[in-house]
């Protein structure tokens, strides 16, 4: 080898390198590589991307039981900022096989063709579905995730707050408020919960109950009503709450939040049914002190609720092994065993119709060992929780405009209805310049 | 080997050339590639053609529409003109307190310098990220060890000064150091002279120090600019902590939110072009205004 060759190398060396760092820099690029090729002894590796705590005790029971088909998983993000991963992922190619999302941004992701439309793969296991849930993940006759969970929105309280004051479970929004302000008067200190501008997840769950509809479609054509009737009349219920000082008006899932959730500070938190899981991390101290009941209602009587959040498992456009992708995520929300490990380490509230009746619900997640019946008051309500039709195309711009407007409406004046106008106007335009069909 | 060396009087100006190659090879792959890739993306956009979903979507020409939409858009003058507030504050204060502090540890009775040294310069060494939510704990009523309760941190015109006292908080060691050893490379006998003829610690520190290490304060003025103007971690970590910061509290924070939340990197390419050219005017023509300032004493030392 003579001399300009070595020296070739060793650029190309660097050059390796150089890309090499780029690789690792991005997170799953290494894992990719390992997880579409199939290994030695024939067995096929997919590569899963899901943030459940605990998820691993789950795909460990898949790999124990399919030898052929190794499933690695991996965490590089949760939440919306998967969703941003997975985007940028697929522009270079390389997304995992497998990928949890949550419901609101699938719509997104299938327009962006991020998700695979699996509908032919996936025949056995969605008639395990009903067909309410099984709206959230077919567009147009065609599937393009296996529902994991639903979260219809609830009403967490502190029993023990509540006795102390008190105060009696309200079922209708009038009595929320009503005690809102009771409590405030009693315990300056105490509020009864907070108006969260930070995380638009429990806000649409209030606007779906009240009847509101953000996204419509007719054929191919859109419409949007963000700031419909409907959502003005519960932002105005909240706005007046907040202008009258009973509740707090910052933001959740922050130190300032955890340590008001930890110290009885907030007697409520309207949530999903996935809160259990959350509320150990968010509030260690009060174990046995929260019980869950249903959310209030306009008029009383009324069952209907919203939901927060909730994810399907997809199948990436960019996988090499669709079919054994989908079997997967076909097992892990059907399967009796797969679905008792996640109620049983996630807390998740199963989307399969089978997975409902399971024994496993019949105890209740460890943060709540005061409420045996849990699940009990989940499954009462599940049936009567009610998502928009279909979730926008885009989402996260309706998402960070709600953020932006609310967190200035409460930070400087403004009233909260003429926030829903910001987000109607940020979503329209944003659809427009897409080229989407508007009405 | 031999032939380098019977070569090396043709060999030896490539050598220079050799030794840059590095450098450049990463100018060009990390600055000036990404920079033509950007600029590529700010004069597309993103159609979606057939269905409701618009699943095959198209990259389409987009003329400069791109530009048109970031310039025409109020939330990034108001996001440009938050970043200058939060910079009249850090720029200043940093390299004032920078220069106190350089100064105090300079004078000769000065006591336990090499561990004050250490403690101011320490704050530099930590991550921004993590710098800002220690802050952000000191800061929010219910966890604040620093008086939160009574002191709104997230006011509207507060807000500011928070995060302005994160940045000065993080730079000012590191400037002090610039500055410090600026100093310590003063020949001694300029002091001896000043004290024979009677100068006080305090005069000869403004009379004699702080004009001969000028040089050195406009280079850590400069840098501290170039940090403002570069404003990202500070707000964007506290952002979920308040309702005082919006997705587009500055002007980087805004091209992130429309490259990565709102997936639209084609508009955020643009902004960063219309952002990157503003940059460089503005550090430009503070390198100048500075230069200018302190060219004058350089003249007179002379």
């Amino acid at each position: 080898m003579n001399k300009s060759h070595v020296r070739l190398g060793g650029v190309a060396l660097a050059g390796v390198l150089l890309i090499a760092g780029c690789g690792s820099g991005g997170g799953g690029g290494a894992a990719k590589s390992a997880g579409t090729g199939v290994s030695g002894g024939g067995k096929l590796d997919l590569t899963f991307w899901d943030w459940d705590p605990n998820i691993d005790k789950v795909v460990a029971l898949w790999n124990s039981s399919h030898p052929d088909i190794h499933v690695t998983l991996s965490n590089p993000a949760g939440g919306d900022q998967l969703v941003s991963k997975m985007i940028t992922a697929h522009q270079a190619k390389n997304g995992p096989d497998i990928a949890k999302v949550e419901y609101q941004s699938l719509p997104a992701l299938v327009s962006g063709g991020v998700v695979r439309d699996i509908t032919d793969l996936t025949k056995d296991a969605v008639p395990s579905f009903d067909d309410a849930t099984m709206k959230a993940t077919r567009f147009e006759g065609k599937v393009y995730g296996i529902p994991q969970d639903v979260a219809p929105l609830m009403l967490f309280y502190r029993a023990d707050v509540f006795k102390k004051y008190g105060l009696s479970v309200p079922t209708t929004w009038d009595q929320y408020a009503q005690e809102a302000a009771d409590l405030h008067k009693k315990a300056p200190k105490v509020s009864m919960t907070n108006f969260d501008a930070g995380d638009p997840g429990w806000f649409t769950g209030l606007v779906q109950q009240a009847g509101a509809d953000w996204w419509t479609t007719s054929g191919t054509s859109w419409h949007v009503a963000i700031n419909g009737p409907q959502s003005k009349k519960v932002a105005d219920y909240w706005e007046k709450l907040v202008r009258s000082g009973v509740i707090e008006k910052n933001p959740s899932f922050s130190p300032q939040w955890n340590k008001q959730m930890n110290d009885g500070t907030l007697a409520t938190w309207i949530s999903g049914a996935w809160a259990p899981a959350q509320l150990g991390g968010i509030a260690p101290a009060t174990k046995g002190k929260w019980t869950v009941a249903p959310l209030p209602a306009w008029t009383a009587g009324d069952a209907t609720t919203g939901i927060w959040g909730g994810s399907a498992t997809t199948v990436t456009s960019d996988s090499k092994h669709p079919a054994e992708a989908a079997k997967f995520a076909s097992w892990l929300n059907t399967d009796a065993a797969a679905i008792t490990a996640q109620i049983q380490h996630i807390n998740i509230y199963p989307a399969a119709t089978s997975g409902r009746s399971l024994p496993i619900l019949k105890s209740a997640p460890p943060f709540f060992p005061n409420q045996p019946a849990f699940y009990d008051v989940v499954k009462q309500v599940a049936p009567s929780a009610r998502g928009f039709s279909m979730w926008g195309p885009d989402v996260t711009v309706a998402f960070s405009g709600y953020t932006d407007s609310f967190g200035a409406a409460l930070q400087s004046g403004g009233t909260f209805g003429k926030a829903l106008d910001t987000m109607q106007d940020a979503s329209t335009a944003d659809m427009k310049k897409l080229g989407f069909n508007l009405n | 080997m031999a032939t380098t060396v019977s070569n090396s009087g043709l060999r030896r100006p490539r050598l220079p050339y050799l030794l840059v190659l590095p450098a450049v090879l990463l100018f060009l792959l990390f600055v000036l590639a990404p920079g033509a890739y950007a600029l590529i993306l700010s004069f597309q956009t993103r159609k979606v053609t057939g269905g409701l979903l618009g699943s095959t979507s198209t990259v389409v020409f987009a003329g400069t529409s791109n530009y048109r939409s970031a310039l025409g858009d109020a939330a990034l003058w108001g996001s440009t003109l938050r970043m200058v507030a939060v910079g009249v504050i850090v720029v200043p204060v940093t390299v004032g307190l920078a220069l106190l502090f350089a100064l105090l540890l300079d004078t000769p009775r000065a006591r336990l310098t090499r561990f004050s040294r250490l403690a101011i310069f320490l704050p530099y060494a930590i991550p921004g990220v993590i710098a800002t939510l220690l802050w952000g704990f000191m800061y929010l009523p219910a966890t604040s060890p620093i008086g939160g309760r009574y002191i709104d941190f997230f006011g509207s015109t507060q807000v500011f000064f928070a995060v302005a006292n994160i940045a000065v908080w993080g730079a000012v060691g590191f400037n002090m150091v610039v500055i410090y050893t600026a100093l310590r490379a003063l020949p001694p006998e300029i002091y001896e002279a000043a004290r024979i003829d009677g100068g006080s610690e305090t005069q000869i520190a403004l009379k004699i120090k702080v004009p001969l290490v000028l040089p050195a304060v406009v280079m850590c003025t400069l840098f501290t600019v170039l940090g403002a103007l570069q404003l990202f971690n500070e707000p964007n970590t506290l952002k979920p902590l308040s309702n005082a910061i919006s997705s587009d509290w500055v002007p980087l924070m805004k091209i992130y939110t429309d490259a990565f939340v709102n997936a639209d990197i084609y508009r955020a390419a643009a902004t960063s072009i219309v952002f990157a050219l503003g940059v460089l005017v503005v550090s430009f023509a503070a390198g100048r205004i500075v230069q200018a300032r302190v060219s004058p004493a350089e003249k007179g030392k002379r």
